[in-house]
């Protein structure tokens, strides 16, 4: 039997779940070959109960996402967050600054009181998740191999070490030495340092490092006259979660 | 005595979260409710204190279909606000990135969202065992877009390269002419597309319904212009306001808007009805064989007016590179004078005009932001073609009816998320 995979979204742009679409020709016949996709909303009807493998897309903000997590946590023998915004917290962490009331006042105006909203959460936040697809989006090549993975029965093989290492090996000119802020020092690789590479700097979308060397980055701060508050303005818009709680 | 219950709770195929609900006896309608249940996301209020370099990055997440729609308004309102003028050769980089998203999402939702419907099946997996070879084509074809975005962006799912004033990075002009070939091929793959519509039938339903889009005088517009409407003429973006007109429905949806009448219409329906006139000829000429003329009155029609734009971006995209490849690229200035102030920017997105309002203080740091969503535009257009469509068939079985309602909000290609602002909905 080959096992079931289910995609399920929660609070997000849903862009993950379109990536994993982005596919040649061959490579959907044979992922479809080795798995079921039993659950698929975003481009299919039909709709099972029963899978093996979950992936979770989006932020929990709603009160009401958490029993629904919960249920497929329960139901799924392997839960796999997917994307920056389920692994990390993401974009939508970005309104946990702001009292609850005021963000919806902000938007809604008089009407606030129809919305239901809490503090924005990754998927981990609320239940054990087993194994983690990063970046806002992931690349397609990462969900495939930890696809391939879970088939096999290992463990997916990610990068731990920061993104400075992958910009190296593309033979990015630093962007300190561009005279702007980057995160890449204590950011996850696994990108190829894409944003680098593409003229611009690290935003953190993969989140930080197990060990980050906090210290280091300070010196390099120093080093190009930047301060920590820059950094941090940065860091906030993918990481306020792990800057929040900590 | 007949009864009618439908109830679809979270339409598939579709970016988002919505519901349809319906109950009638005797064939009297007592509820008909198009209901959509996204999560807020108050971007809005995210937006608010960011540095003006963040702001299209932030916007950009809004939705991961028309992310380079919401990028792009995005750094026109910022243009807008500072007082930049980007160059021409940002304006063409800019056109053509913009035409890979809305070949991306056009094919993602002919090809994968509303072809399963056309064909009998609940999902594009099915096709790969009936329709190989559509599937094929149809993979093809959205990763040629993807390259496209790519080569210019750095990436199709929320763009890199594309900033306020220009491009961080320039695509390589070889790189440019390999994907020119792809693009000839496309055109191709889109008249078999055509091929594959013109059999199928599409549910005869006219409604007529205010039209509203952008409109510039120089080409088909989707990243500049006016607001155009079929009821009320042309409007300076600075009116959006008394033309969207947005309010709450606390009994069901999303903020709702409406101009002259009870609702219109936005998108490739939209946009095709009002400047058909300025399609390329290869675009027209596919009009002509799906038995497109404008004005058209049939939201199932939608499908059809998005093929037909395929076929103009392809198009349009070799005109561009030509011209690129003609003039070279140059290394620009990017730097950025910020300053106090307001800007407006305006786009189509794929699925119809988008507004991004942003207020800055003289740091470039933004202090105020309003963003009107296409999709929130065509919710209540939604609703009214349901109570149209309803008392036509509701003598067909519920299944029936059922599927036909879930083909009218897939012809919308409806993309909830985006509904930046949208209300929580209590069931009875």
């Amino acid at each position: 039997m080959k096992p079931k995979v289910a995609f399920f979204d929660f609070t997000g742009c849903e862009g993950c779940q379109l990536d994993a679409l982005n596919l040649e020709g061959e490579e959907l016949l044979d992922l479809l070959n080795a798995v079921d996709i039993v659950n698929f909303r975003e481009v299919k009807t039909e709709r099972e109960d029963s899978y093996d493998i979950a992936f979770v897309e989006g932020s929990i903000t709603r009160e009401s996402e958490i029993p629904r997590l919960q249920k497929i946590r329960n139901q799924a023998k392997v839960v796999v967050a997917l994307g920056a915004c389920a692994c990390i917290g993401g974009i939508n962490c970005l309104k946990n600054h702001l009292p609850m009331e005021d963000a919806l006042r902000i938007v809604y105006g008089e009407d606030a009181k129809y919305y239901d909203t809490i503090p924005a959460r990754p998927a981990d936040a609320v239940i054990p998740v087993d194994y983690y697809v990063r970046g806002c989006p992931p690349t397609t090549a990462e969900l495939l191999k930890v696809i391939k993975a879970l088939l096999l029965g290992k463990k997916p093989d990610i990068p731990s070490y920061p993104v400075c290492v992958e910009c190296k090996m593309a033979g990015n000119v630093c962007v300190f030495e561009r005279g702007m802020t980057c995160l890449g020092p204590v950011i996850r690789a696994g990108c190829g340092a894409i944003c680098v590479t593409s003229g611009r700097h690290c935003w953190g979308c993969r989140g930080l490092v197990e060990d980050p060397n906090v210290d280091s980055e300070k010196d390099i701060l120093q080093k190009y006259g930047l301060t920590v508050e820059q950094v941090v303005e940065k860091f906030k818009i993918f990481n306020t979660y792990a800057e929040v709680t900590k | 005595m007949k009864q009618v219950n439908v109830n679809v709770h979270q339409v598939s195929r579709v970016e988002g979260h919505g519901n349809i609900v319906l109950n009638a006896k005797d064939g009297k309608i007592e509820e008909l409710r198009w209901e959509v249940t996204e999560s807020p996301r108050l971007f809005e209020a995210m937006f608010r204190g960011r540095y003006y370099e963040d702001v299209p990055h932030i916007a950009s997440r809004i939705c991961g279909i028309c992310c380079i729609a919401h990028t792009t308004a995005s750094i026109q309102a910022t243009e807008a606000a500072f007082g930049i003028q980007p160059s021409e050769q940002t304006l063409l980089l800019r056109r053509l990135l913009y035409n890979a998203e809305i070949l991306e999402s056009h094919i993602l939702h002919i090809l994968f969202l509303a072809a399963p419907d056309f064909l009998g099946v609940g999902s594009v997996f099915p096709l790969v065992e009936t329709h190989k070879d559509v599937v094929v084509m149809a993979l093809r074809l959205k990763k040629l877009a993807y390259n496209l975005a790519e080569l210019i962006a750095g990436r199709k799912t929320h763009p890199i390269s594309c900033i306020v004033g220009g491009f961080a990075k320039l695509p390589d002009l070889g790189e440019l002419k390999a994907i020119r070939g792809r693009l000839e091929n496309a055109l191709v793959d889109l008249d078999t597309t055509v091929e594959l519509f013109r059999t199928l039938s599409i549910p005869d339903f006219n409604r007529e319904t205010e039209y509203i889009a952008l409109k510039d005088p120089k080409e088909y517009a989707f990243i500049s212009g006016e607001i155009a409407s079929t009821d009320a003429g042309i409007a300076p973006l600075s009116n959006y306001l008394e033309v969207t007109n947005e309010f709450c429905v606390p009994h069901s949806t999303a903020k709702y808007t409406k101009n002259k009448r009870d609702s219109y219409m936005v998108g490739a329906l939209a946009r095709f009805n009002i400047n058909h006139e300025q399609l390329l000829p290869r675009a027209k000429r596919a009009a002509k064989e799906l038995g497109l003329s404008a004005p058209c009155h049939n939201p199932f029609m939608i499908t059809a007016a998005q093929i037909v734009e395929s076929v103009h971006v392809v198009q349009d995209s070799l005109n561009i590179i030509d011209q690129i490849l003609a003039r070279g690229l140059a290394e620009e200035d990017n730097t950025v004078k910020v300053r106090a102030g307001r800007g407006i920017g305006a786009v189509e997105a794929p699925r119809g005009i988008l507004f991004h309002d942003y207020t800055y203080d003289d740091n470039g740091v933004l202090t105020k932001a309003n963003c009107i969503i296409p999709t929130n535009q065509n919710h209540n257009n939604i609703q009214k073609d349901m109570e149209g469509l309803v008392p036509l068939i509701l003598s067909q079985p519920e299944d029936e009816i059922r599927h036909t309602l879930e083909m009218l909000v897939r012809a919308y290609d409806p993309c909830i998320s985006c509904s930046a602002h949208s209300l929580k909905v209590t069931f009875k």
